[in-house]
């Protein structure tokens, strides 16, 4: 099934001419209106009229996402505010968050990428669709939320959590098609089964997995456990949301929208392009927002291009699913979380360096965090009271910080092993 | 259909067009809106042929185009509708519909021209009732009638149109954009190049707009009717201001 058969299987040389007609048009708007750009443009001498071919591209610079933060909140939005009609952010308080804006042309935009990919996966406006992603600032839940829309099919904005009210109106409003994570699918899949519910009873026939990176075992164990085509779909805040590619029925690759964003792989040490079909690091271009274009952002994410040709008949390019990253951000439940946030608030409460391992496991399919923190005197109380309360204080201030609730655990000093003369920051027991 | 990939273009050192690329495929209705002076004419006379691309690359259904074949363009199946009608003012109107099928006449003879003569008078009635009339005493909507209806005689893949409304009425207005639409739906491919950016976004079906010699947004007609830079530049709205 196809949402824009003309676009999704356009001729190579059809897609290439619209994307140099909207990249070119882009990066005159960018370097007009984004003070950010035209600084970085002008150091490098550059003429909109250098950019002749989609291979010229590689002379811009990259944007990284400390751009982002430095230019918090609306230093990057190329339109003034009052054209932007939404307003999305990353978790993070100010310093580590970033912020992102839509026009009502972009929103349309999103709706109808969003609509190809949820399209692609099988869902039709015969289908009822129960989004269990997080609605707010997060741009899962709306992103998907104003794609099911557009198609038509039932929406259930039912956000993320509370398991077995999921479960019970997934029963009761007879939904065909899951939005969440993956994980959280098999955290609903385990309910089920400890309150009783036969998944074959249920209407459910597809879900739409993204937020997080997953495996193959893991798509085989959600398709045996709910009876579902398991889809994965891609994107992120900074260049867009959800939307930006996505698998068809195949489950082979996700199509990227190629005519809206232009991607690259480049190898993250040298920052050159790997070649055809390797691994490494993707770097996308936007073509056509209006509120906050990115030209090459560098999404630390890991991946490769397919290029053989699918089945379906798509001739938009496929990415394989993100392998993992190029930095040391985690994904909790789809929250990102990078290391220096926790030590930023452990570096406040003791202020001292802080010496901390994080350690991350999935129990019963869902992801926990555990903050193990070296005792040091301005830690520790004789009495107990004193010392439950520092805890739990350390606990919320990182829950507020990372969006994610964390669990904090005391341990003896020089307990926690150094390599060279620096900690291991980070276990990850999770099996992805 | 048409393909152009960034195209320099101008007179003598003066360079109008800087690295502009854009297509029109085909049944699609196109248009390029900018202000006095941004380019739009220049951008018509380069792909017809008559003024010399200095850079880049215009491919017409697979044919690169060159300076002096206006002929050659004209036989592979692109016509120009030229700004200010220029009808031939002391020819009758039949005698201007029967100039404009003389490729037709020498591709499929007579018989063809007389045809497509009769398919013109259908769509533009009031060129029947002055077809005996000279030209030059229409009034400017009929002129302008007449200027597209003789760019269609030549059965075109591609017809553009320069600034068809210019000095019309906008009674008149309404009609030639009518027209427009009907040339639409009968299958024809149209790029529409006009100041008025209201009336051309409302028929067509994407756009361009040109500032300055470049494109400085494109996209579907009904996303630059939204975009308030269209809005504020084009459309004379602004709310706030």
């Amino acid at each position: 099934m196809f949402w824009e058969p003309d676009i999704e299987c356009m001729t190579r040389e059809g897609l290439e001419q619209l994307q140099l007609e909207r990249l070119q048009s882009t990066l005159y708007r960018v370097g007009t209106n984004v003070p950010f750009y035209k600084k970085k443009l002008n150091e490098l001498k550059f003429n909109y009229d250098d950019i002749r071919s989609l291979n010229d591209l590689q002379r811009l610079p990259l944007t990284e996402k400390q751009d982002l933060r430095d230019n918090y909140p609306y230093g990057l939005f190329a339109v003034p505010l009052r054209d932007v009609v939404r307003v999305h952010s990353s978790s993070g308080t100010s310093g580590s968050a970033t912020v992102v804006g839509y026009s009502r042309n972009d929103i349309k935009t999103w709706s109808n990428l969003v609509a190809r990919v949820i399209t692609a996966a099988g869902v039709t406006k015969n289908d009822v669709i129960q989004i269990a992603f997080g609605y707010g600032l997060f741009t899962g839940g709306f992103g998907l939320h104003y794609g099911a829309e557009l198609i038509g099919a039932s929406v259930i904005p039912i956000s993320a959590g509370n398991t077995k009210r999921q479960i019970q109106i997934m029963q009761d409003f007879k939904s065909t098609a899951l939005v969440c994570t993956p994980s959280y699918a098999l955290v609903m899949a385990d309910a089920m089964m400890e309150m009783g519910v036969n998944p074959n009873g249920l209407s459910l026939r597809y879900g739409l997995f993204g937020g997080e990176p997953w495996s193959e075992a893991m798509r085989q164990e959600i398709h045996q456990k709910l009876g579902i085509i398991a889809t994965d779909n891609y994107g992120l805040s900074e260049v867009m949301g959800p939307g930006v590619s996505g698998e068809c029925q195949e489950c082979n690759g996700l199509h990227i929208n190629e005519d809206h964003f232009l991607l690259e792989i480049l190898d993250p040490a040298t920052l050159e392009p790997v070649p055809e079909g390797e691994v490494g690091e993707l770097v996308i271009t936007t073509l056509t927002k209006e509120a906050f274009p990115m030209i090459r952002y560098r999404t630390r994410d890991l991946t490769r291009f397919i290029p053989e040709p699918c089945p379906c008949g798509r001739t938009l390019k496929r990415m394989q699913r993100v392998m993992g990253r190029s930095d040391d951000m985690l994904i909790i439940k789809g929250v990102n979380v990078f290391p220096v946030q926790i030590e930023k608030v452990l570096f406040e409460v003791e202020g001292t360096e802080p010496h901390y391992q994080i350690v991350i496991e999935r129990e019963n399919h869902a992801d926990t965090i555990t903050v193990l923190v070296e005792v040091v005197e301005s830690l520790f109380f004789d009495e107990m009271k004193k010392q439950r309360m520092v805890i739990e204080h350390i606990k919320s201030r990182l829950s507020a910080e990372l969006g994610v609730s964390v669990d904090v655990k005391l341990v003896e000093e020089k307990s926690i092993e150094r390599s060279e003369g620096k900690a291991n920051r980070v276990v990850d027991k999770r099996q992805l | 259909m048409l393909r152009i990939r960034n195209l320099d273009a101008g007179y003598g050192k003066l360079r109008v067009l800087k690295n502009i690329s854009l297509h029109v495929d085909g049944g699609e209705i196109v248009t390029m809106i900018g202000a006095n002076g941004a380019g739009k004419t220049t951008l018509l006379h380069t792909i017809i042929g008559l003024v010399k691309p200095m850079r880049g690359e215009i491919d017409f259904i697979g044919k690169t185009c060159v300076r002096g074949a206006v002929g050659k363009m004209v036989a592979a199946g692109c016509s120009l509708v030229p700004e200010g009608r220029q009808v031939f003012a002391p020819m009758s109107v039949e005698e201007n519909l029967q100039l404009g099928g003389y490729i037709l006449q020498r591709e499929q003879g007579r018989a063809a021209v007389l045809k497509e003569l009769e398919h013109q008078y259908e769509l533009f009635p009031i060129l029947r009732e002055r077809r005996r009339q000279l030209a030059g005493t229409l009034s400017g909507g009929e002129q302008q009638m007449l200027a597209m209806a003789r760019a269609l005689m030549s059965r075109p893949r591609l017809v553009m149109m320069d600034e068809p409304s210019t000095g019309l009425a906008p009674l008149i207005v309404r009609d030639i954009f009518q027209i427009i639409l009907r040339l639409r739906e009968e299958g024809n491919t149209v790029l529409l190049i006009e100041q008025n950016a209201k009336a051309a976004l409302a028929v067509a079906d994407r756009g361009y707009v040109l500032e300055v010699g470049k494109v400085i947004v494109q996209g579907p007609a009904a996303h630059l009717l939204a975009n308030s830079d269209v809005q504020r530049a084009y459309l004379g709205r602004d709310k706030h201001t």
